[in-house]
């Protein structure tokens, strides 16, 4: 990321003597049912400070926030307050304590003006006018000192994101937060305003203000933190200051192995195009465009990876691909059928061998009431396999689905069990095996380790590989470096939605990757 | 948005519908007891009305055939994730077919030929109903909740202004068609099974009870073994993965509910064909109500709809014998019971969910995690 | 009669008519716009219109009536609330519930407790209903037609109840927009996750909502029964609740656009009450059918977006459930 470090201030920003810490957890443990969110967890920070707070999707961090936050309740522990010993019931309770947080999708009423939703909760008094008065006094007072100017008679929806974010601040601040806590505020965030956020960040802590901010991009806990927790598997795992480490041994923590994966395979034999984008754009529903004049071919043979930061237009890409999403511009031709002009939705694009494994697979991909057999033909129900003249062939799907099962070391293997009564990491291989077995030529895969426990992911590395060994195209998207360079045979990265520049595996290295992926120019480079 | 533990699915399936049905009556029995009538008796005599005879038991299944048309119609709905309260007002239209063909054709057809004419009119004429709502909702967002309850407004005014100014029997005071000639005529049940050498007593009960029992196994086969019901269900359990595989969402909307409307107006078969033998104002009574009880109870499977049809039907039947006996009682006491049980089936659920959850979750069990 | 008295006549019917109505679509708006779907009217006013009636019977005193009205009308709104709002269940099907069962249960009360098959005694004492008032020299004034019949028509000869919903508009206006819970309300049916993380109750909110609405539609059910018309009789709400619920549709779910649509459609009602059987010049007989079906149609154009678009409170019908 392209990042204004913050400027270390003048006085040490570590504790001040004798002053307790603003935020001190003993043991806090949180269960949702079976998933054990937070085990145990200790976590001492410093008032003044700015603290990170790091780990994978799923670690525990925005858990143990919310639980701070008065939204959660821990099943046990103990939160101290600036040494007060604490028992929030409800966010109010942690609202009343000096703490305020900015959730990772804004808690914001978008038809409300930005006065009405930072009021809100905190009206001052039965009556609204008076309240609304005092409040833009206030508020106007706060905005000068922190620098955080915000249109307070806007409407909230037609705000940029980044203006959303201040308001979310402003709030925190009107309600006194002399603790702050930002859940991954920089997912949505283009790098201008991320680089405003930290500016603002800095200014809060010059002020007293403790900063907690929850991300999993080490590169922003780098510029901004003064001290950073590492969170796995909802236990902490590692504390330190942040001038002692650097990005390599966060992440080596966060990961909890040696970070490089090695995936055993021989040099690529690319054969004739099998998919060729030109000149994509898609648009969202707000008319903005998400992928940006788009180009490339997909070879037979070959893994061509997708580098990018979230958020940059990958899974516009990859669902425009699908059939998903239609594109408002350009051409995919898969094996010389144009998809765009044919207007071939997601069905035939599946006949014509284009398998797709979405990256937020619980949500797009299965059917959690639906057994694991009826899953396991999703967008493939009309196939001759599967379905005769209308009729499901119920045998042959559950004889094709217990056999993927098997293979795919999914328990327990039984096809008439419902999908929800999986675990997580079993729905996801489930997906990848009816992907990956349903003979496609070109395989579109988005995150295919994501939410997979490690011992899965060398067996579906594999799977990937083999398949491109039998001559398949895979076009992989991920914003995980080292599976991209693991994988890829092709590297292409993407910034803002376009395609900013296209690398052979031999001259992809990590440091040129991550600053493509920042935005920043292989010239300045 | 788990719930905390998992029923197991026998118990979903089985005893979960059981015990809100016991929850039920028990509030009945309550009502019936502040009432100044004793719930046992009223229990009893209420069996014995629906059950205790042949002629009882045949005019429990005629009730139970319009239950399982429009049950199945807002399970059909339901499945594809769309809350159909038009029933009403599509089986009324569905009537008006079936109506329609018969004045039109009883002096011309024979019966073998207007039967099938009828069936398709029910189902086109019910069907169009819903396609209008459905059409706005898959098109234009509009809330096919709200629209549908319109539409049985609208359904009503119409039916109501075709038969006083249109239909009417010339020379007739009461808004009422012509009866129609035996050839568009259901016969009745006794009359089907006299050949047989199986005796009767007579009742409403008529061949759409048997059209009814083949709606239900359709509705089966469609929704559990073809394809095109693979995609209903999963466009009404997660649109997205529905777009994901290709099915869109917005024509199974489309689908679903032309389907529920041609359910819905098979009750039409049963009342204008079967039983009134011609076409009057409100013939659905309420049917349609009663199918979203039964669809809620019968847990949108059709087995368990015809048994809540059944019930229902043993509800409806029983319950205009208990005024008889019992003076503080009337027919009344059904509706009530029918509102307790789409109130407990249908949105208390999770009351009773999560006791029985915590009860079953003493026993040993072999969780994958 | 010449036609000014009968335009006169008509709108004074109008106003009878649009009272019931008002008061349920007024406490729908409370209810739909803290996000919890409210097809509860009819079976809440028919409910109310049964307690008030039975009590004004039995006590004799129309207060007492609509006391009983108000209470059994708020004890079935937080039945639905406690299925919907606490239970997280459907709020449809627990409206639908409630409204089949006060079906029932009207007439079966009404038989077991007065032995009237289905209905409740006559109010046949004026202390026993709310009658109409009349205000000071309202007969002397018809004798002149243009301000002194509109003024003895139109704005005296009404209900109490009357002039209640008609004060009630404005003062709901006021609570929506000037008031702190007002603000909260609307906050808590477009995003609740918002309310809650700024330490509101949600739940909480919603059910005062839904209480407000079942005052209010205790209100209208004792109207029905006891100003309206002498006491209870089956069914007499007849569709008023879906009737009021499709005028909160049509008002965009604000109080006085949602009055508008309220005058609209009882004006088509009084209006067919009026033109049952008339030959109307160039266009003849017009089925009284057609205009009482008019607000349905006219609600479906407008929810289809033909003409003007209601946008619904954004978490309308979603139980709010915290995420994990």
């Amino acid at each position: 990321m392209n990042v204004v470090p913050v400027q270390p201030p003048g006085e040490p920003a570590g504790p001040a003597r004798n002053e307790p810490p603003a935020l001190e957890l003993r043991g806090v443990d949180k269960h949702f049912g079976a998933v054990h969110a937070n085990r145990s967890v200790s976590l001492t920070i410093a008032a003044g400070t700015v603290h990170g707070l790091v780990g994978e999707n799923g670690a525990g961090k925005s858990t143990l926030m919310n639980i701070v936050y008065g939204y959660h309740r821990a099943d046990a522990g103990e939160i101290r307050v600036h040494g007060r010993r604490a028992d929030f019931r409800r966010p109010h309770d942690a609202i009343a304590a000096g703490i305020g947080m900015v959730h990772q999708h804004f808690m914001l009423v978008e038809n409300f003006t930005v006065l009405e939703n930072v009021v809100l909760g905190a009206e001052g008094g039965r009556w609204l006018a008076q309240g609304l008065a005092r409040a833009r006094a206030e508020l106007e007072r706060i905005a000068r000192n922190h620098g955080l100017a915000v249109p307070l008679d806007a409407v909230v929806e037609q705000l940029p994101v980044g203006m959303q974010q201040r308001v979310e601040i402003l709030k925190a601040l009107y309600r006194g937060a002399e603790i702050l806590i930002l859940d991954e505020p920089t997912a949505v965030l283009t790098p201008q305003e991320t680089s405003q956020l930290f500016t603002l960040l800095g200014r809060l802590r010059e002020q007293g203000k403790t900063v907690i901010i929850v991300t999993h991009k080490l590169r922003e806990i780098m510029a901004v933190t003064d001290r950073v927790t590492v969170m796995r598997q909802g236990a902490v795992v590692h504390e330190t200051d942040t001038s002692a480490t650097s990005e390599r041994a966060l992440a080596e923590q966060m990961v909890g192995r040696s970070v490089l994966l090695q995936v055993e395979k021989t040099p690529a034999r690319p054969g004739g195009v099998l998919l060729a984008v030109k000149d994509l754009e898609v648009r969202d529903r707000f008319g903005v465009p998400r992928v940006r004049r788009a180009s490339f071919e997909l070879r037979a043979g070959e893994i061509l990876g997708i580098a990018g930061v979230a958020g940059n237009g990958q899974t516009e890409l990859l669902e425009a691909l699908a059939g998903i999403l239609t594109p408002t511009r350009g051409e995919i031709v898969l094996q010389g059928r144009n998809l765009v002009r044919g207007r071939v939705g997601p069905r035939e694009r599946r006949r014509l061998g284009l398998a797709h494994v979405p990256e937020d697979r619980l949500r797009m991909g299965i059917i959690g009431d639906f057994t694991a057999q009826d899953n396991a033909i999703l967008g493939q129900q009309d196939r001759p396999a599967f379905s005769r003249g209308g009729f499901l062939r119920r045998a042959a799907i559950a004889a094709a689905c217990e056999h993927k099962l098997r293979n795919y070391d999914v328990r327990p293997p039984e096809p008439g069990r419902l999908l929800s009564a999986f675990s997580g990491g079993n729905q996801q291989k489930l997906v990848l095996a009816r992907e990956i077995d349903g003979d496609p030529q070109v395989l579109l895969i988005g995150q295919p380790t994501r939410g997979v426990d490690i011992g899965a992911v060398e067996f579906i590395h594999r799977q990937l590989v083999a398949l491109r060994d039998a001559g398949k195209g895979l076009l992989l998207v991920s914003v995980e470096l080292d599976e991209i360079l693991g994988l890829s045979d092709r590297i292409l990265v993407m910034f803002g939605g376009e395609i900013v520049a296209e690398l052979s595996r031999a001259e992809a290295t990590e440091q040129k990757l991550g600053l493509l992926m920042a935005g920043v120019k292989e010239g300045a480079a | 948005m788990s719930a905390p533990g998992r029923l197991p699915r026998w118990a979903d399936v089985g005893l979960l519908p059981i015990v809100s049905l016991v929850a039920a009556f028990a509030v009945s029995a309550a009502i019936i007891a502040a009432a100044g009538e004793n719930p046992w008796t009223a229990l009893r005599l209420l069996a014995a009305g629906a059950f205790g005879s042949q002629e009882a038991v045949g005019y429990t299944l005629y009730y139970a055939t319009n239950f399982i048309f429009t049950g199945l119609a807002v399970a059909v709905a339901l499945h594809a994730g769309l809350f159909n309260i038009g029933c009403e007002g599509q089986a009324y239209l569905g009537g008006l077919g079936v109506g329609l063909v018969g004045l039109a054709l009883d002096r011309h057809w024979p019966f073998w030929a207007i039967l099938p004419t009828a069936v398709g009119a029910a189902a086109v004429f019910g069907a169009a109903w819903a396609f209008i709502p459905a059409w706005l909702q898959a098109r234009r967002g509009s809330h096919i909740v709200i629209t549908t309850i319109m539409f049985n407004f609208i359904a009503s005014a119409l039916m109501t202004y075709l038969l006083v100014n249109v239909l009417i029997k010339p020379g007739q005071q009461s808004p009422e068609s012509r009866e129609l000639a035996a050839a568009a005529c259901l016969p009745g049940m006794r009359a089907l099974l006299a050949p047989l050498g199986i005796h009767l007593s007579p009742s409403p009960l008529n061949l759409a009870f048997l059209l009814a029992l083949a709606a239900s196994a359709l509705v089966w086969v469609y929704l559990w073994r073809t394809r095109w019901g693979y995609a209903l269900r999963t466009a009404g359990k997660n649109p997205v993965a529905a777009v994901y595989a290709g099915i869109s969402p917005s024509r199974v909307t489309i689908t679903a509910m032309l389907i529920s409307g041609a359910l819905a107006g098979g009750l039409g078969l049963n009342e204008v064909m079967g039983v009134q033998h011609r076409l009057l104002l409100d013939f659905p009574g309420g049917a349609g109500f009663v199918g979203i009880a039964v669809a809620l109870m019968g847990r949108n499977h059709p087995v368990g709809i015809i048994l809540a049809a059944v019930l229902f039907g043993g509800l409806y039947q029983g319950g205009s014998e208990l005024s008889f006996d019992l003076p503080h009682l009337n027919r009344d006491m059904i509706v009530v019971i029918q509102g307790l049980v789409i109130l407990a089936c249908g949105a208390l659920e999770n009351l009773f969910r999560a006791p029985l959850t915590a009860v079953l979750a003493r026993r040993p069990q072999n969780e994958a995690e | 009669m010449e036609t000014y008295t009968l335009i006169v006549l008509l709108l004074a019917a109008t106003i009878r008519v649009a009272t019931p109505l008002l008061l349920a679509a007024l406490g729908g708006m409370f209810s739909e716009r803290a996000g919890v779907i409210d097809l509860g009217l009819e079976g809440k006013m028919l409910g109310a219109a049964f307690a008030s009636a039975a009590v004004a019977a039995v006590t004799g005193s129309a207060w007492a009536g609509l006391g009983a009205g108000i209470l059994v009308s708020v004890a079935l709104a937080l039945l639905i609330g406690f299925a919907g709002i606490t239970h997280r269940g459907n709020q449809v099907v627990a409206a639908m519930a409630v409204n089949i069962m006060v079906a029932g249960l009207g007439p079966s009360l009404a038989l077991a407790w007065f032995g009237l098959g289905g209905q409740t005694p006559q109010l046949n004492a004026p202390s026993q209903r709310f009658l109409e008032i009349t205000w000071p020299w309202a007969e002397q004034a018809r004798a002149t037609p243009a301000p002194g019949l509109l003024y003895a028509e139109l704005l005296s000869g009404h209900s109490l109840l009357v002039y209640f919903a008609a004060a009630l508009v404005p003062a709901a206006a006021w609570v929506l927009h000037g008031t702190r819970f007002g603000l909260r309300l609307r906050a808590v049916g477009e995003n609740p996750a918002a309310v809650d993380t700024a330490g509101l109750s949600v739940n909480g909110l919603r059910y005062q909502a839904v209480l407000i609405s079942g005052v209010l539609c205790g209100v209208a059910g004792t109207y029905l029964s006891t100003a309206a018309s002498a006491g209870f009789v089956r069914d007499m709400t007849a569709g008023k609740g879906y009737l009021a619920l499709a005028a909160l549709i049509f008002g965009k779910w604000r109080p006085y656009p949602t009055l508008g649509a309220c005058l609209l459609f009882a004006f088509t009602d009084a209006l067919a009450a009026r033109l049952q059987g008339v030959a109307l010049p160039v266009v003849g007989v017009i089925p009284v059918q057609f205009i009482l079906a008019l607000p349905y149609v006219l609600t479906v154009l407008l929810l289809a977006g033909f003409v003007g678009k209601a946008v619904a409170p954004k978490a309308i019908g979603v139980p709010y459930a915290k995420e994990d």
